[in-house]
């Protein structure tokens, strides 16, 4: 561990109903083909049909949690952003 | 005089369960944490198929812990000592090349060990998957990594020649098995920049005889440490 870089990895598994990859868990690893290796036993037990997706942390951009509020400012005082007033016509299904 | 299957399911039986014991060695001890789960799973899927394997001999606590070491039938790559992280590599590098071949074939065929060899066969791809990758990491890592790993391939090779001796009652074509194992292991091997021993080391391709109970010295003291407890309290139930 000294002398070899193990850097972090951030994980994503779907599992094998679900919809989409969510984060599960990070982990330390030399490669992505290890830590695919070490997410598959860390966190899905090896069952099968899932899929998991390794990212290193550092490919990952966050949003600044300082920029919260002008970034995040929820759009409910302008409510001509929200399609809300429309009736739905007959006819239209499934919407 | 046992029935061929009993013996058959005895002798890979003892070598899932010894080779599970010594990966729990392991346990707290890995190089990193990553890699302590690792073997660990590896040494979990092993003990369930001792499991299964033994109860298809007998009661399986007592044929595992109350068999001397005469008794055992497992070969003696699996009993040997850890060492450093490349012989336990090494170690499993051999044996799962060996063991997916052998479910392998079990598994297409006509037996009872089938259903076992079914479940097993994928446990042992993902044994073999780890072994080889950290076989290349070591070879073609430094030159202390190289020369750990040559060393480990050169100090356990003796013990390769007794998996491919035919088991009673085990329906495997195992001069076919010595064909398949060396081909793979030669590849892997020179993949990851090492050399398989060759020369008088070779000759030593017959050695062990851990099928006829035969076992090397660490092996007593494995089992004094596994089966002290049940000898202790002879009858417990837990």
């Amino acid at each position: 561990m000294t002398s070899t870089e193990w850097p972090l990895w951030e994980v994503f598994v779907r599992s094998r109903r679900g919809l989409s990859h969510t984060h599960a868990g990070s982990l330390h690893a030399p490669d992505a083909e290890m830590a695919l290796r070490n997410a598959r036993d860390l966190y899905t037990r090896r069952s099968e049909g899932v899929s998991i997706w390794v990212v290193p942390s550092t490919a990952v951009t966050a949003s600044s949690p300082d920029e919260k509020d002008p970034f995040f400012e929820p759009a409910a005082d302008k409510p001509y952003r929200h399609p809300t007033f429309y009736d739905i016509p007959e006819g239209v299904r499934h919407l | 005089m046992k029935e061929p299957a009993t013996s058959a399911a005895l002798a890979l039986g003892d070598d899932a369960l010894v080779l599970s014991h010594r990966l729990g060695e392991w346990a707290g001890h890995a190089p990193v944490l990553e890699e302590e789960v690792a073997l660990a799973n590896i040494a979990l899927d092993l003990l369930g198929q001792a499991r299964t394997l033994l109860s298809l001999a007998g009661d399986e606590d007592e044929l595992a812990f109350l068999r001397e070491e005469r008794q055992f039938r497992n070969v003696q790559l699996v009993e040997q000592p850890n060492g450093d992280f490349a012989h336990t590599i090494v170690r499993q590098l051999y044996f799962s090349l060996y063991q997916q071949s052998l479910y392998g074939q079990l598994a297409a065929g006509d037996s009872p060990f089938v259903p076992l060899a079914a479940k097993a066969v994928k446990e042992v791809t993902y044994h073999r998957d780890h072994a080889e990758h950290w076989i290349l990491r070591l070879g073609d890592g430094t030159a202390e990594s190289h020369a750990r790993a040559q060393t480990a391939l050169d100090a356990l090779w003796r013990f390769t020649g007794e998996l491919f001796q035919p088991v009673e009652g085990l329906p495997v074509d195992f001069d076919a098995l010595r064909d398949g194992w060396l081909a793979e292991v030669t590849a892997v091997v020179g993949r990851a920049t090492l050399t398989l021993p060759d020369g008088p080391r070779s000759g030593a391709w017959t050695a062990g005889a851990g099928r006829q109970g035969i076992h090397t010295e660490s092996f007593g003291r494995m089992l004094a440490e596994m089966q002290h407890l049940h000898r202790s309290h002879p009858g417990a139930t837990w």
